[in-house]
């Protein structure tokens, strides 16, 4: 297994700059996924990793090595794509055999057949094994391709949104086999996708993608407390954290367009009164209580089963909140709500970098 | 509905009173009738001749025979040496065909500057007339003065008036008309092999001629099958090229199958010739096809 790091990468196609001085730590044994919307640069910089695209500008090490002018094959990653990219005509077994049969490894028929075998009973598609890859279903393709990548011990597996094609039961499925999978084997795993819920469920690590440029790298619960701007603030969670703009003002939150004036935590230095600020709240941190300061007319009632997400109203703006699942709300009834005022985020209301990064 | 019950009125066809069955028919029945007429009906009566001793030229009725036309025509050494010509001349052309048109089509499956137009420069020579063709690859292969012989340094070589010769020279030049047939069939389906797959491979560490055989190959497959079906039965039933540019020492089925019907006009034996020819390729035709279709099934 091995560690990967980029080193102010560039990579532009034409006029288009798909990446942009991008840095990048990933330590051996991790799961790292990157996440970001279509477009974002994130299978570019996966592509750049394993080879199939060679870097405008910058440094891609594998375990402290530059590799700029190593070939894929001598790269040794694994990447699983979307579209499974299994060979069509040949069987399972076939399919999985297929990096081991390769000249380059002179592995012995024996030695291939239990390899094949190992990897089969992980994904547990060893049923399927004298199956032809076109009769199998999306999840069972899948598999197969995540079966491919495993029977080889690569130094680092690529997963290119592997999950996006299935459905959403599958998705939930494999995505528990797949972390486990890459705590049994030990491995570097990078794992790009535009769903935050397979970046929050799966990553040790998540990097935020935008626009070609690595906005944040930390921890889920980092990344998710402190988003060091409103666009991370926007990527993670569901739904997304509220964005207010508005000013303080003795202390209080002032947001005008809605009519409220909430209490809130001691503002970090650089939010002067007076300043245009942005609060940024978590839907799970806003109450309903009697007394509260806020008031808002429910809009709509999204009901989850263990919660209601409801959208509510308050002026001109309209906000998130998440509460229990019993709570008796209506549709257009008034409600008076509280916020935790210690999990305010501050962000500024000019450039949205969260006022306390750093 | 309203509006599709209002345009069926307005339509000419339904104003005629034309039904769905009518228009069906009138498309159906010529095409069946043609069919018959120049197809089948001549395809019966010329079984028919081929179990009687007949002259078209003579004005006597036929006389039936039996199957002597194609005991003498299968004992006949010379009708044997005719199939083995023939047969030769199917292996090397068609070989050379398929061996060139996928060489040129591996060559033109990627990105270069004046793709379309050096592709369609390649597929000139597919488009024009056999006998056009076989003219002035006549004058090519002239042993005084022919541009081939010059370039080889081969002095006065003998190719069109050689037996073995006029069969390797008649065979390259329809190498020539026909590989960008082949490598039209062949681009279709590298085109179709998805570029996922390639990379696929990349990462998986198969080289180059790995990736070949195991990914390519299997994938456009069929496609060069169905190449190899269109030229064997084309390259089996050779008439013009040989006829033009040699007919004395080429003598594939077709040109002894021509001279019995028209020089000799000895009908009935020539029809009787023409059935075996057409079992012959059929046979050959089929066992293609199955391998074809145990490929797609695969």
């Amino acid at each position: 297994m091995a560690n990967i790091a980029l080193k102010g990468v560039t990579k532009r196609f034409g006029n288009l700059t798909a990446l942009k001085d991008l840095d990048l730590e990933i330590t051996d044994g991790e799961f790292f996924v990157l996440l970001g919307r279509t477009g974002a640069g994130k299978t570019t910089t996966l592509r750049m990793i394993a080879g199939l695209e060679e870097p405008t500008s910058g440094q891609i090490f594998i375990d402290g090595q530059d590799v700029g002018d190593w070939g894929v094959a001598e790269r040794d990653v694994a990447l699983v794509l979307q579209q499974y990219s299994l060979y069509p005509r040949y069987t399972v077994r076939e399919n999985l055999a297929f990096p081991l049969k390769s000249p380059i490894r002179r592995l012995d028929a024996a030695t291939i057949a239990q390899q094949v075998e190992r990897a089969a009973k992980t994904l547990r598609i060893d049923h399927l094994l004298d199956r032809k890859v076109d009769k199998l279903s999306g999840g069972e393709m899948q598999r197969v391709s995540i079966g491919r990548a495993i029977v080889r011990n690569p130094r680092v597996f690529l997963m290119d949104e592997p999950l996006s094609a299935l459905d959403a039961k599958l998705r939930e499925a494999l995505r528990t086999e797949l972390k486990n999978l890459q705590v049994n084997l030990g491995a570097t795993f990078l794992f790009v996708t535009h769903d935050q819920v397979e970046a929050m469920s799966m990553a040790d690590h998540i990097g935020v993608l935008n626009e070609g440029q690595l906005v944040q790298t930390g921890t889920p619960h980092e990344v998710y407390n402190h988003p060091l701007n409103t666009f991370v603030a926007q990527s993670v969670g569901s739904p997304p954290m509220n964005l207010l703009a508005g000013k303080l003002d003795k202390g209080k939150a002032l947001i005008a367009e809605a009519g409220l004036a909430m209490p809130c935590r001691a503002a970090p230095a650089q939010a002067n009164a007076g300043s245009s600020l942005v609060f940024g709240v978590r839907p799970e941190d806003i109450s309903l209580e009697a007394d509260a300061p806020g008031e808002a007319r429910i809009y709509d009632i999204e009901n989850h089963g263990v919660e209601k997400i409801l959208t509510m109203r308050a002026g001109e703006t309209t906000f998130a909140a998440t509460v229990a699942a019993n709570s008796q709300v209506a549709i257009d009834e008034t409600v008076r709500f509280a916020w935790n005022p210690d999990k305010i985020v501050f962000f500024d209301g000019e450039t949205g970098n969260n006022l306390q990064a750093g | 509905m309203a509006v599709l019950a209002k345009l069926d009125a307005g339509s000419p066809a339904a104003r005629r009173g034309w039904s769905d069955l009518t228009i069906r028919n009138a498309f159906i029945i010529p095409t069946i009738a043609f069919l018959i007429i120049f197809n089948i009906f001549p395809l019966i009566y010329s079984l028919g001749f081929s179990f009687t001793e007949y002259r078209a030229s003579l004005n006597r009725p036929a006389v039936f025979v039996g199957l002597a036309n194609y005991r003498d025509l299968l004992s006949d050494p010379d009708i044997w040496r005719n199939f083995t010509i023939t047969a030769k001349y199917v292996i090397i052309s068609v070989g050379g065909q398929m061996l060139v048109g996928f060489g040129l089509a591996l060559l033109l499956n990627r990105t270069f500057p004046f793709k379309g137009l050096i592709t369609t420069l390649l597929l000139l020579p597919m488009m024009l007339s056999m006998a056009v063709v076989g003219l002035f690859w006549r004058l090519l292969w002239d042993p005084s003065w022919g541009p081939i012989n010059y370039a080889l340094g081969l002095g006065k070589f003998e190719w069109l008036s050689h037996p073995t010769n006029a069969l390797f020279a008649v065979a390259i030049t329809d190498i020539w008309m026909w590989s960008p047939f082949v490598m039209l069939l062949s681009l279709a389906g590298l085109s179709a092999v998805p570029q996922h797959l390639y990379e696929a491979a990349a990462i998986d560490r198969a080289g180059t001629w790995y990736t070949f055989r195991r990914i390519t190959l299997p994938l456009v497959a069929p496609l060069l099958l169905i190449a190899l079906i269109f030229r064997t039965m084309e390259a089996f039933k050779t008439f013009d090229l040989p006829f033009i540019m040699s007919a004395q020492s080429v003598e594939t089925v077709a040109i002894t199958l021509y001279q019995m019907a028209f020089q000799s006009w000895d009908t009935g034996r020539a029809s009787a010739l023409a059935y075996i020819v057409l079992i012959v390729v059929v046979c050959i035709t089929n066992i293609y096809v199955k391998y074809l279709n145990r490929l797609r099934e695969r």
